[in-house]
């Protein structure tokens, strides 16, 4: 009565098309030729103007790390099917709260602290309206956007000031003397370095570890989870909350390291690029990284433009590169292979 | 942790059971004084019509509902449960009607899912799917580890599912409806491979409305009728037709004649004469349904059709004279993939016969039927109807040519949920006269009409202004047939009629489907259930992977010729019927 196993997979026979080397998806082998092209322009520029290279590769990092920061945000969410669309206020509040800290205290660390305490009640929030109250996804995150925008302009005090320089640059030993990548990537400031860490770690938790798989599963079926005994409810909460922390580190980042002060609105929509950033990554830390790095690139590419006067005409049309790169980027996306978004993304659980 | 293990170590007498189980939902008792027993290696066919109460003995069984009275017993001893954990910790597992599974993740991960084997917070890969392989061969369940559950047939599917149990260490296994969506190949596989796990001393409850499998496969009977055990039963003591009576409470003739005329061929049911003034109301709705039925059926018979030189229908030679009213050439169609589903399909359906698509479904099925109405781009080929071209045809103008539609889903495009039932009964015209004039709807002539409909065709219903999400099942299909019906239709294009309704409803909907036949309407079934495709049709057409791989006489194939077909045999693909 042993069936054979090998047949059992059946029904599309010869799907994968085998271009590049053995078992690589068409993705796989797109993804590595893009780098090497990649590689060998950037190569070419620095080889060309290393200054300029420099300064663009720096400012592509610089600006990668508080998109990617926040589409992990929104991933976590999503897989678990929650929509996040209030990652802009967890970054503006977070950010508000960090400055305020740090200024007040004297300490950039126990700014980092506040500013992740409150991406983490904010995120808490998001849960209790989203998957307690099964609130509306949508509304719940735009009550996040207002109420951030909100409070901190109420109690933003133009006066107040960091009190003390912003988080420097490390030198990361030799490696910051490599050419090309040595300044735009060893020696950057802490929490930088500390994004960096957390894309890996967060990729390796979210495709391998037992954690990840449930995290799936309850963003897929989460009925067929809580079939086999996982807490839909009580997991989805966690997740939102602790994604809530990723947004916090974001604000902090934005407010202590990449700009060293609070201004109203500071984020600045980049809330909402890190959703696009997060599609376009795929759902996957080392995708969105990757993603953020392109949107950071054009981001860059427009500030060294503006900088050198590159163009004869109006700065502000400068400015609009990366949102007209975004959205070039973001229909073009959708002609090649659209990705499919987790069955349950958007519908509130409820226990029977 | 063994399965067989531990069912070797200690045997109990009774694995599963519950006696004297009640439980009422507010004043619906689902369950009235119900006792059943599984013993090992048994299989127990627990039978009964949609409501019968049949979900929810099971489900209290299960830990899902908490009974108000009764005893629940697992493996000789009483338990409280109060939640599926519970039972799954003491190895009842069940094979869910809809698969309880991640589509995009591999059938290892789904099967360990929520009980992983871990190493540092990270899953163990390798010794997860060593144990599902070890499980697999033990039981000769086949399945491809690496596999996403989503690239598998259905068959497998289950297999993943039974396995997601057998992992949990499941001595008792409750399959709901387990055959629903199997090919005759697959549900005779499936019922050989739980065969072999009653040879391991598993236990299995075997939940169906299918008559043919319990003869099969079932050791033990329980009918179930109303909430009431009704009888408890071997196959070797009774017969199909008298679980039937049983299921039903009164003698049920589904098959009819479906050779015979309208004239003659309705209404041979034998009608149980009720003459004990019953009290129970559902009693008496039944009769109501058969009277009604009845009285319509004769005064359909005794009006003059436009159509009224019927002939008998049942010679081909007859109805190869008669004229093409459908003509599907070289149709092609994708799905919601973008693959193509339909594949340069031909296909004709004549005035006065009923085409049944037999197959499995996802093989396209779904997609020609969408490609004729006008629900679906048709990429490549021509739809004629009544001679007229309706190739890319807007659903609108498919409607105005004269055809009628029953869809498949019946929530999703055969009814407006909030809409009335008023409402609901004129979706297909109520732009045209008599049902709306100068722009504005006329309520009265509507309503009117849907109170007709809801007489002809015996549609429960308080009144016509009840929401159509209010029905039941059965009675919001009854209302989709009487709104395609009271329009004056050439083709009927019905798609899996009478899915998901009691066996009373089926009755009438296939009677009025063979009636429109024998008024002279081409009619294109299709379903997932080959005995309804056999039972109505007068050609089968057995579709497999987006084209028609054969056109068979259903007076002459057999089931089993008919299933390999179903199953790609036509193709050569012999594998694919050892792997259902």
């Amino acid at each position: 009565m042993t069936l054979p196993t090998t047949d059992t997979s059946g029904g599309t026979p010869g799907r994968r098309v085998g271009v590049g080397p053995a078992g690589w998806s068409p993705q796989r082998v797109w993804s590595v030729a893009g780098a090497v092209v990649l590689v060998a322009l950037v190569w070419g520029f620095y080889a060309w103007d290393g200054a300029q290279t420099t300064a663009v590769l720096g400012g592509t990092v610089r600006a990668a790390t508080l998109l990617v920061l926040g589409a992990m945000c929104g991933m976590i969410g999503e897989r678990s099917g929650i929509v996040n669309i209030g990652i802009e206020g967890q970054f503006l509040m977070s950010a508000f709260m960090a400055f305020t800290v740090a200024s007040m205290s004297g300490s950039l660390f126990l700014g980092v602290v506040a500013g992740v305490s409150t991406g983490l009640a904010m995120g808490s929030m998001l849960a209790a309206m989203s998957v307690g109250l099964r609130t509306d996804q949508i509304i719940a995150g735009t009550v996040l956007n207002i109420a951030a925008l909100g409070l901190t302009s109420f109690f933003y005090d133009r006066g107040r000031s960091l009190g003390q320089p912003k988080y420097q640059s490390i030198e990361l030993g030799p490696l910051a003397d490599l050419p090309v990548v040595g300044t735009a990537v060893f020696n950057r400031p802490p929490l930088t370095y500390l994004a960096l860490v957390l894309v890996v770690v967060l990729h390796v938790l979210l495709l391998r570890s037992v954690w990840g798989m449930r995290t799936t599963a309850i963003g897929e079926h989460p009925g067929a989870a809580a079939t086999v005994g996982i807490d839909v409810i009580r997991l989805r909460y966690w997740n939102v909350t602790l994604a809530g922390g990723l947004a916090g580190l974001g604000g902090a980042y934005l407010a202590l390291e990449s700009v060293g002060t609070f201004t109203r609105a500071m984020s600045g929509g980049r809330g909402f690029l890190a959703l696009a950033v997060m599609i376009f990554g795929r759902r996957t830390p080392l995708g969105a990284y990757a993603a953020a790095l392109f949107f950071g690139f054009t981001t860059a590419l427009q500030g060294q433009f503006q900088l050198n006067d590159t163009f004869d005409i109006p700065a502000q049309f400068v400015g609009m590169l990366p949102f007209v790169v975004t959205i070039i980027v973001v229909a073009a996306a959708g002609l090649f292979g659209r990705m499919r978004d987790p069955a349950a993304l958007g519908q509130p659980y409820e226990v029977r | 942790m063994s399965a067989a293990g531990t069912a070797g170590a200690v045997t109990p007498s009774v694995l599963l059971a519950g006696y004297g189980i009640t439980k009422r939902f507010g004043s619906v008792v689902a369950n009235d004084d119900v006792t059943m027993e599984l013993r090992p290696g048994r299989i127990l066919a627990l039978l009964g019509e949609n409501g019968a109460g049949k979900s929810t003995l099971v489900n209290v069984l299960f830990g899902l509902h908490r009974p108000d009275a009764g005893r629940v017993v697992i493996a000789d001893e009483s338990v409280e449960l109060s939640s599926p954990h519970d039972a799954i910790a003491r190895g009842v597992g069940m094979v869910h009607q809809h698969f309880q599974l991640v589509p995009p993740m591999s059938v290892v991960r789904n099967i360990v899912l929520g009980a992983e084997p871990r190493k540092l917070g990270m899953i163990d890969v390798a010794q997860a799917r060593r144990r599902v392989m070890d499980l697999a061969d033990r039981f000769g369940l086949g399945v491809d580890p690496d596999a996403a559950v989503e690239d598998l047939p259905v068959g497998a599917q289950q297999r993943v599912e039974i396995l997601k149990a057998l992992y949990r260490d499941a001595r008792v296994l409750i399959a709901d409806e387990p055959t629903a969506v199997l090919t005759p190949q697959e549900t005779d596989h499936l019922l050989d491979v739980l065969r072999g796990l009653t040879a391991q001393g598993v236990g299995i409850v075997f939940i169906t409305h299918k008559l043919r499998e319990v003869m099969a496969a079932a050791d033990d009977i329980v009918v179930l009728r109303e909430g009431k055990v009704v009888g408890a039963t071997t196959p070797a003591q009774t017969s199909e037709a008298a679980l039937a009576e049983l299921m039903v409470g009164r003698a049920v003739d589904l098959h009819g004649d479906r050779f015979e005329s309208g004239a003659t061929g309705v209404g041979t049911a034998p009608v149980a004469p009720r003459a004990d003034g019953t009290t129970d109301d559902r009693r008496a709705d039944e009769e109501t349904t058969r009277s009604a039925a009845a009285d319509e059926t004769s005064s359909a018979v005794a009006d003059p059709m436009p159509h009224a030189t019927h002939v008998e229908s049942s010679a081909a030679a007859e109805i190869v004279e008669r004229p093409v009213v459908l003509d599907i050439a070289g149709l092609c169609a994708d799905d919601d993939r973008g693959q193509r589903a339909v594949d340069e399909l031909s296909l004709t359906v004549r005035a006065g016969e009923i085409v049944g698509v037999a197959g499995v479904e996802g093989n396209g099925q779904r997609e020609l039927v969408e490609a004729i109405t006008g629900l679906r781009h048709a990429t490549a080929g021509t739809v004629s109807i009544s001679d007229r071209d309706a190739s890319g045809a807007r659903p609108r103008q498919v409607t105005v040519i004269g055809v009628g539609h029953i869809p498949e889903d019946r929530a999703k495009h055969g009814l407006i949920g909030a809409y009335s039932v008023a409402d609901n009964s004129v979706l297909n015209r109520y732009f045209k006269r008599p049902f709306a004039a100068g722009g504005m709807l006329r309520r009265d002539r509507i309503d009117s009409h849907a109170r007709d409909v809801v007489a002809t065709f015996d549609v429960r219903t308080p009144d016509v202004d009840s929401p159509a999400d209010s029905l039941s099942g059965g009675n919001k299909q009854k209302l989709i047939v009487g709104r395609e019906f009271s329009d004056d239709i050439d083709l009927l294009i019905a798609a899996q009629p009478t899915r998901g309704i009691d066996i009373g409803a089926i009755e009438f909907i296939w009677r009025r489907i063979r009636e429109r036949r024998d008024e002279g309407t081409a009619v294109l079934l299709v379903s997932a259930e080959l005995d309804e495709v056999l039972a109505l049709s007068d050609r089968v057409a057995v579709m497999y992977e987006g084209r028609i791989v054969a056109t068979v006489d259903p007076r002459t194939a057999t089931r089993e010729e008919i299933g390999l077909l179903m199953a790609g045999a036509a193709h050569g693909a012999a594998s694919s019927v050892a792997d259902g």
